[in-house]
């Protein structure tokens, strides 16, 4: 019984393989340097719920129906998301971080990987309190084009809402939540004023490059899906891309210990995962 | 049958009632236990390092949070963070998710289950504690499909008996003991 499981399950990672390297070979998008027990978790629900008996029939799909891959992508993306994620982090932006960019004419920011645009627009709301928003431009990326088009449209689900209110409050809110959002009775939609400084682009972390010098990189709970070799390609990036004194936010579980680039930032508020680009010697 | 040094890690599902339940587990451990043991605890998002402290406090094993890439040591205890999905890679090292809840769960005890049930095969022993709901009880089946050892709470004994009732339903038993039984399991198991 036991030598009947291992086998089957050399077999199955051999198919999530084949999965993964037919969705690259045909469209580019590169999930190989993915942790592999997600990647495998999500594509095994995906066969579950799709009717198909096997990874191989899937590799057919992969390959020949364009509708499936769209919904394998959505699979693959980090879709779990809200406004005002972990409200000590956005306290800390507030208190501790807008205070170093107040000096600058122009601050600009990269939010990689967006997913939906709940957390960007929640950096449009707090730049605003700050007074800051209209001198800031704000690049929000995804590789995902399906759900890069999720974020322009600012409208959630209105049973999100209180959710949202409550850590834009824990996250020292000045206003009411409310203000921000017209709503009929099933969605809500973010002011358009929002919007207005946001840039939303596909880029892909895994094979795209550096496309602009930034002040603030904000990239949370992206790296840990992440194997070791890809976490340091998207590291390099970000050091790229930003200039000494630049700014760069990691999710509460990340951080730049084992990074080949740790030598590059300090700590600044090690709690909160931000660190500050270090000035040459 | 079951004999020392075949076991290399210990996973722990827990719920309500999963706090005291831990406690007693941890004070029955000789102090020559060292398996590595991995623990999801549901507890709230914002649950704070409290369940960590009182537990490495216990002197037992030296209690830590999983973190994401980091290999299970010896004389160690992980616990997931609250909010985050744990699971084990094939290599045997932690990531951490914030996919979807799994069971109105995250962490979810199934997907820790599932994924260290493929990473050590018939090397892991499957604990399945107090709790109300039903997670756990299909990565406990998966442990025992790959030949590791399953042993759940004996539910008369369980603060709150639905996840240990539940997981005997589903997953097929190796024991079904109190938790200071378990212990003593555990210090038998243990090289």
């Amino acid at each position: 019984m036991k030598k009947i499981q291992e086998e089957q399950l050399e077999n199955q990672d051999i198919e999530v393989r084949l999965v993964i390297e037919a969705i690259y070979q045909k469209y580019g998008y590169d999930f190989r340097n993915y942790s592999q027990a997600h990647v495998k978790r999500r594509i095994l629900n995906r066969l579950n719920a799709s009717g198909m008996t096997s990874l191989s029939e899937m590799i057919h799909e992969v390959l020949y129906n364009s509708k499936f891959v769209d919904l394998l992508l959505m699979d693959l993306s980090i879709t779990v998301t809200e406004m005002f994620r972990d409200p000590s982090f956005y306290l800390a932006l507030r208190v501790e971080i807008f205070p170093l960019l107040k000096s600058y004419p122009f601050i600009k920011i990269w939010h990689a990987g967006c997913a939906s645009g709940e957390e960007v627009y929640s950096m449009a709301i707090l730049l605003k309190e700050e007074d800051l928003y209209s001198r800031t431009q704000i690049y929000a990326t995804d590789f995902n084009p399906l759900i890069i088009k999720q974020a322009k449209e600012g409208t959630y689900p209105v049973n999100r809402i209180k959710e949202f209110a409550v850590n834009y409050q824990k996250s020292g809110g000045k206003n009411a939540f409310s203000d921000y959002y017209t709503t009929d009775n099933e969605s809500a939609k973010l002011l358009d004023s929002l919007k207005k400084n946001i840039v939303f682009a596909t880029h892909n972390l895994v094979t795209d490059s550096v496309f602009a010098e930034v002040n603030l990189v904000i990239c949370r709970n992206v790296l840990i899906y992440f194997d070791r070799q890809l976490q340091d390609r998207v590291i390099r990036l970000f050091d790229d891309s930003l200039p000494s004194g630049g700014i760069l936010c990691l999710g509460s579980k990340e951080n730049l210990q084992f990074s080949s680039y740790y030598g590059e930032f300090n700590p600044l508020i090690a709690k909160e995962k931000i660190y500050i680009k270090k000035y040459p010697l | 049958m079951a004999h020392r040094n075949k076991y290399e890690a210990v996973v722990i599902g827990s719920s309500a009632g999963g706090l005291h339940a831990l406690k007693r587990l941890f004070l029955g451990l000789d102090s020559s236990f060292n398996l590595p043991v991995i623990i999801v605890q549901h507890l709230s998002a914002d649950a704070d390092n409290y369940l960590i402290n009182i537990l490495n406090d216990l002197g037992k094993l030296k209690v830590k949070e999983a973190d994401e890439k980091e290999e299970p040591a010896k004389g160690y205890a992980y616990l997931a963070p609250p909010n985050y999905h744990l699971l084990f890679e094939p290599d045997r090292t932690f990531t951490l998710t914030i996919d979807e809840r799994v069971n109105y769960a995250r962490p979810s005890i199934d997907v820790l289950f599932e994924t260290a049930a493929e990473a050590f095969k018939d090397r892991l022993i499957g604990i399945i504690f107090t709790g109300a709901n039903s997670d756990g009880s299909k990565g406990l089946k998966k442990i025992k499909e790959f030949g590791g050892l399953t042993i759940v709470q004996d539910p008369d004994t369980a603060e709150v008996d639905s996840m240990p009732r539940a997981a005997i339903q589903t997953a097929s038993v190796d024991h079904i003991a109190t938790i200071e039984e378990i212990a003593v399991i555990l210090n038998n198991l243990s090289e």
